[in-house]
């Protein structure tokens, strides 16, 4: 029998929901915001967000560069609207060709994670002045691979995504009413016409998640993956993502030179008495 | 006996005693309303689930003054309070503490810690060293924390020991989505064994999850009192908070054990003589403990010879 990654979108959705109104009532605000870049990630994040906390709530902000696709913005409206969410236009080109005036040789990947981080710096302004946390949309697929900008996109405070893989939330995002345009279209992160991620990730989400569920889930062994049908190269490339991105899933490195050193001897959790 | 039993589905504040302790006194204000003559709280819930470094600035002596109010207020209600011990050589324990008319009459310190996976509790808690069935007023019955119940060696123990209910406080996080399932795999298992268990021994189990996150991490609820048929009295909210309360009938534990003499007819002896031979087979490690005494042993003779020829 083949394996595959279980989806169970009504027990997801249920959890995630509740997920969402926990873990932020308990910080004592009752608002998010949300950056809605178009795709199925921020679209279901957004949606779970105003069915946990109620639509008036969430704040979907859209931060499109000169270069974004305008069907981007036009599926992060749709989206907005689906949800009854309140949303909100901040153009970033003039404070991204600002910066790379004075650095006009840079190349596609810089002019990338800039973006991702000014859009988070956007998102975190926002949150501080409507009294909000900053909700996250990175999925687990994305975050095991290292296929996020650190301190850009992959910054929040909570994320109800970050341990649904990409076929997950595909089938929950459809299941919770995201537009049919958005669930159906080619994964991208738009910083080029045509860029899609599984173009630039060589691999198809649907075949890589099923690798990833056995791996990190299951725990199966390599010659365990070998005999389920994946080829070698294959395994090897993907383990090797994950292991050349743990840095992102980490805080930064201390230098340890006292008794208690933050996240080593010194632990607690978030929610410390919340 | 008929007793009612509650089972307060909480969502306690992480590290914060005087707001858990209030939620206690709530809860069991309610219990007395609803007619509840014994209320089980969660595995740690006066304190909240993932402590780590809090663990010391939330234990409780027995002497503690939060210690004295929870016996004032079991003058209402019997309960079972989740919290962390402070012994008099200061080792903190995952306990379960039973409060019957004023006084503390049994404290259950959780034996099997899990330090795997998600779990670090080895890490903050000693482990307890004891397994018990006790006196109440409702009749002899034992107290178990979550994992403890895993281990089926507790269940087993504790319904020798007379015990004709099991109350088992728990802590236990969601995890594991499968299809076709209502709810995650960690809900249904705890389900299984609850039954397995109220069936086997003839017994009730009297299951006390919490619910609420701690850093992302859920608690799944489903509290329930299951009866030694396997039936269920009362069943929680999966996933929420709620509060039940449901009838136990120790009638039905005689009934089910006169049909099923299961218990009478456990050998007892035969267990303990095969539970030896186990602990004594050699295994890899124990063949090299073995092998290491026998060259010290023989050290040794060699030494008492040379001894004993001297005092020749």
């Amino acid at each position: 029998m083949m394996v595959q990654v279980p989806i169970n979108v009504a027990l997801l959705r249920q959890i995630l929901v509740s997920f969402i109104r926990n873990e932020v009532e308990k910080v004592g605000v009752r608002r998010v915001v949300v950056g809605l870049s178009g795709g199925v990630d921020s679209s279901l994040s957004a949606m779970l967000a105003a069915e946990a906390l109620t639509p008036k709530n969430v704040l979907g902000i859209m931060m499109p560069y000169e270069s974004s696709s305008p069907e981007s913005l036009a599926h992060a409206e749709l989206a907005a609207r689906k949800s009854s969410i309140e949303s909100l236009t901040v153009d970033i080109t003039p404070q991204i060709d600002a910066y790379f005036e004075r650095f006009p040789d840079a190349d596609q990947k810089r002019r990338g994670n800039k973006m991702a981080r000014e859009r988070m710096t956007i998102l975190y302004d926002h949150s501080a002045r409507w009294n909000a946390l900053v909700l996250g949309t990175s999925n687990k697929t994305e975050l095991l691979l290292g296929y996020g900008t650190l301190y850009g996109d992959m910054a929040s405070a909570v994320n109800p995504l970050g341990d649904l893989y990409k076929t997950q939330v595909w089938a929950v995002a459809e299941a919770v009413g995201v537009p049919e345009v958005i669930v159906q279209k080619k994964p991208s992160a738009d910083l080029w016409a045509g860029q899609t991620d599984e173009g630039e990730l060589g691999f198809s989400y649907r075949e890589v998640d099923r690798l990833l569920y056995l791996m990190v889930d299951m725990r199966y062994s390599r010659s365990e993956l070998v005999a389920a049908g994946f080829p070698e190269r294959f395994i090897d490339e993907v383990m090797l993502r994950i292991m050349n991105s743990q840095f992102k899933r980490r805080l930064p490195v201390i230098a340890k030179v006292s008794h208690r050193t933050i996240d080593r001897d010194f632990r607690y959790a978030r929610d410390w008495g919340k | 006996m008929t007793f009612r039993v509650g089972i307060a589905q909480i969502n306690p504040r992480l590290g914060d005693l005087p707001s858990n302790l209030a939620l206690y006194e709530e809860k069991i204000r309610q219990g007395a309303k609803e007619g509840a003559d014994l209320l089980l709280f969660p595995e740690l819930s006066l304190t909240g689930y993932f402590l780590r470094d809090m663990v010391p600035n939330v234990a409780l002596k027995l002497s503690a003054p939060e210690i004295r109010e929870l016996k004032q207020l079991s003058r209402k209600v019997s309960f079972v309070a989740g919290l962390v011990e402070e012994s008099s050589d200061y080792r903190f324990y995952n306990a379960a503490i039973y409060f019957e008319a004023g006084e503390i009459r049994h404290v259950h310190r959780k034996v099997y810690l899990p330090t795997y996976g998600m779990f670090d509790e080895q890490r903050y808690f000693a482990r307890g060293d004891r397994l018990r069935a006790f006196d109440s007023k409702f009749g002899r019955i034992a107290v178990l924390i979550c994992e403890d119940l895993w281990h089926p060696s507790t269940a087993y123990v504790a319904a020798l020991d007379g015990a004709l209910a099991i109350l088992c406080p728990s802590a236990s996080p969601l995890r594991g989505i499968a299809e076709q399932q209502l709810q995650d795999d960690n809900a249904r298992y705890w389900e299984l064994i609850n039954r397995a268990y109220a069936e086997t021994f003839g017994l009730f189990v009297i299951y006390g999850n919490r619910v609420g996150f701690e850093d992302g991490v859920g608690f799944w609820g489903g509290s329930e009192i299951v009866d030694p048929s396997g039936q269920r009295v009362a069943k929680a909210k999966y996933y929420d908070e709620d509060f039940i309360v449901g009838e136990v009938a120790l009638e039905s534990v005689r009934r089910k054990r006169t049909m099923a003499p299961l218990l009478r007819d456990e050998d007892v002896d035969l267990t303990i003589n095969e539970l030896m031979r186990i602990r004594e087979r050699p295994s890899d490690l124990k063949e090299v403990q073995r092998l290491k005494g026998s060259r010290d042993k023989g050290k040794k003779s060699s030494r008492r010879q040379a001894t004993d020829k001297k005092k020749r």
